[in-house]
């Protein structure tokens, strides 16, 4: 696979897409998986460190993608500040550990990525996922693997053609998420209101090079 | 008046009028409701735009209550849900407003007292005012003090001193470079 793959438009089903416009699912299959971090992403992690600071992580409200992430979740009934959006996530993690900490190619990858563009990416094994992936609501019955008992029915995850992997935004599957036996990682961006898609194609762009680097 | 009356096609199966009306008002109350919740979503986003600027100038005064508990999710939630969010999103607002405008008057006050204090330090003998009292980032004050320590003291030699600042950062470094 080139580097210049599009990323596939994952579906979002009617309901989803009348009710909540502007939710939409963007990713792309990389022929590998996980592993060490080579030197020259460390190096970047670090660089990346210097450059973020106290000041940028209060301002991530006024900037327009992170902000619309918060709006998102306050739309789907969660609270940002309790669970954070990626971006927030991995900047409090930035402030607390006082740099952005090397941990694997992939997370490394996500972390890059996530911060450069401020688009909430998730990745899965490609091997374990069936058919295209999108979002839907769970239907009466439905769980989530590794998680006891059933999901609350209309719970937004993001599925394959046969199971949900991840919960919007939430934990994935036990087994769906990549590990390092993986040989083909998904990367997937969520997209809602207020995210351009250049930014979606960037984040997956940015995560792809650095995964295949 | 007319003399010929149109003929009217007949159909199969004539809808009932009853039903017809029910189903365009079922279709039209989906529309509303739908309306409503794009309104509150709108709403939504407005207070949360405000209530981050708020949080932004607000910094770096601490003890400020921004979060508006959750309602539950990640679903599609419908207009009461989003009512909620929307009202615990205003008071939030409201409140942090508040909090940050009673802060202004104790802040401004205490910059009154701080420039009197620099002007006339005799005046204010052993005031200390901390950074955070005037509404800045913490790690250092004011104190009128006198000068050369007891001799000051009978003598009336006050000065202010301003304090040396935040300590050097400590804690977890960033993550080393291989060499």
């Amino acid at each position: 696979m080139s580097d210049e793959a599009i990323p596939e438009a994952g579906w979002v089903s009617p309901e989803l897409r009348e009710e909540l416009s502007g939710l939409a699912l963007r990713y792309l299959v990389i022929e590998r998986g996980s592993g060490r971090s080579p030197r020259h992403v460390k190096e970047r992690l670090a660089q990346m460190s210097n450059r973020f600071s106290g000041p940028q992580a209060i301002n991530l409200r006024h900037q327009p993608i992170p902000w619309a992430y918060r709006v998102f979740y306050r739309h789907i009934g969660l609270d940002p500040d309790e669970q954070r959006t990626p971006v927030e996530a991995i900047a409090l993690e930035r402030m607390r550990r006082g740099g952005f900490v090397s941990q694997n190619r992939l997370d490394d990858a996500l972390t890059i990525a996530i911060i450069e563009s401020g688009v909430a990416l998730r990745a899965f094994d490609a091997d374990r996922a069936e058919g295209r992936l999108g979002i839907r609501e769970t239907e009466a019955g439905e769980g989530l693997e590794g998680r006891p008992g059933e999901l609350p029915a209309r719970t937004l995850v993001i599925a394959d053609e046969v199971r949900p992997l991840a919960l919007l935004f939430g934990p994935i599957g036990a087994g769906r998420g990549v590990s390092p036996r993986t040989k083909r990682t998904i990367l997937a961006a969520i997209q809602v209101k207020g995210v351009p898609d250049i930014a979606v194609e960037e984040a997956i762009w940015l995560a792809a090079h650095v995964l295949r680097s | 008046m007319p003399t010929e009356l149109i003929p009217i096609e007949a159909t199969d199966h004539p809808a009932e009028p009853a039903e017809v009306l029910d189903n365009a008002f079922a279709g039209a109350g989906v529309l509303t409701e739908r309306r409503v919740r794009q309104d509150l979503r709108r709403q939504i986003a407005s207070l949360e735009k405000r209530l981050g600027e708020l949080f932004a100038s607000a910094f770096p005064r601490k003890q400020i209550e921004w979060n508006v508990a959750a309602v539950g999710g990640p679903r599609v939630l419908d207009t009461a849900d989003l009512e909620r969010v929307r009202d615990g999103l205003a008071v939030r607002l409201r409140e942090a407003q508040a909090e940050l405008g009673r802060r202004g008057e104790i802040e401004e006050a205490n910059r009154g007292l701080l420039e009197s204090m620099i002007v006339a330090p005799e005046r204010h003998r052993w005031l200390r005012i901390s950074a955070e009292d005037v509404g800045e980032p913490p790690c250092h004050h004011w104190h009128s003090r006198p000068r050369w320590g007891l001799l000051g003291m009978l003598m009336g030699w006050w000065r202010v001193k301003l304090s040396s600042g935040c300590p050097l950062a400590e804690g977890p470094r960033p993550p080393e470079q291989e060499a």
